[in-house]
């Protein structure tokens, strides 16, 4: 078993992102600070090293969203996103 | 803490335990009712939440097995012997306990009767895989639709295959579907199926054309997500009508 193993996809973080953002989130799109490629964050590879979720580019590999749990709450890290873009019609 | 639902937010809910049925060996489906629950889209999944004694609490998803019914949820949950949670859920809990979730969760891998605008629907699942993809053929057969669908399914043996009677049942009675299994570990004798992982030649042979535009729904572990993924773009499927769920290395 190598790393790509433990590769899972945006839908894992469906639930704190969800918390966090206080709506569905796996639709909404990431814009790769990195490459610029524009996907929604329900298709990013996911790694879960057990601290919190790391959401990369499936085209360039930039960690795009990292989403932390910590004590009061959570630490989203977002420097690797240029935009995300969250549609409200249903 | 778990409280009544916020319209639009998601809450810890406190489910009932109703009903356990034994799938497979490994595998149990967790009949739940939710109250407060306000219904889901099928391969949406919930978060479930363990709390020891001493305040240690762990988290982990789990796909929802059942066509959306009022407050009746059911998960189906595959044993893994080195974890912490599916251990505790295939073995200890009993019906009337209680169990702490929240959701519905996720989108990007959910589908609707009205999602495939009049195109197949491929679903492809290995090992408990099957499970969101279960939820989509018992949403499409609650909605009576017609929508030309097969269902691909890898498992290691005929033992190991989850919802068997179901599915077969559902195929007889419903217009439009096909199962298609393949065992990789082990065959009955009098087996006439696929005896192999999924490839390039079985895809070939079961999506359908590119040409027919399929919209198709991939879970499984890894590495065969990953593999099934990159085969139906060689094989000229658009990569954007492709969605998958991953679920590490075991499945589950």
């Amino acid at each position: 078993m190598d790393d790509n193993d433990l590769r899972l996809d945006g839908n894992a973080a469906a639930g704190p992102l969800a918390e966090i953002f206080g709506r569905e989130m796996t639709m909404a799109a990431a814009v790769c600070g990195g490459c610029g490629t524009d996907a929604p964050i329900g298709s990013l590879m996911a790694y879960d090293p057990g601290l919190g979720i790391i959401l990369r580019c499936s085209t360039c590999d930039t960690a795009i969203l990292r989403v932390s749990r910590v004590r009061s709450g959570y630490w989203v890290d977002v420097r690797g996103a240029s935009a995300l873009r969250i549609s409200t019609a249903e | 803490m778990a409280g009544t639902a916020v319209p639009g937010r998601l809450s810890w809910l406190f489910a009932d335990v109703v009903d356990v049925i034994v799938e497979t060996a490994r595998v149990r489906t967790l009949v739940l009712s939710v109250p407060g629950w306000r219904g889901h889209r099928a391969g949406q999944h919930v978060d479930i939440r363990l709390t020891a004694p001493d305040g240690y609490q762990v988290q982990r998803s789990y796909s929802i097995a059942s066509a959306t019914n009022e407050e009746r949820v059911e998960l189906t949950v595959e044993r893994l012997e080195d974890g912490e949670v599916s251990p505790y859920l295939t073995g200890e809990l009993r019906v009337g306990d209680k169990l702490e979730l929240r959701g519905p969760v996720g989108g990007y891998f959910a589908w609707e009767v009205a999602d495939t605008n009049g195109g197949p629907l491929l679903l492809i699942g290995g090992g408990s895989g099957v499970v969101p993809l279960m939820a989509m053929i018992r949403q499409r057969s609650m909605a009576r639709s017609d929508v030309p669908t097969r269902l691909l399914y890898s498992s290691r043996a005929f033992e190991d295959i989850i919802y068997q009677a179901e599915l077969a049942r559902l195929v007889a009675e419903s217009p439009g579907l096909e199962v298609v299994h393949t065992l990789t570990r082990s065959r009955p004798a009098d087996w006439t199926g696929y005896d192999r992982r999924i490839d390039d030649v079985m895809l070939a042979e079961v999506a359908w054309a590119p040409s027919d535009r399929p919209l198709v729904f991939v879970c499984g572990p890894t590495r065969l997500v990953e593999s099934v993924a990159s085969t139906l773009t060689a094989l000229g499927h658009d990569p954007g009508r492709v969605r998958t769920e991953r679920f590490g290395p075991t499945g589950g």
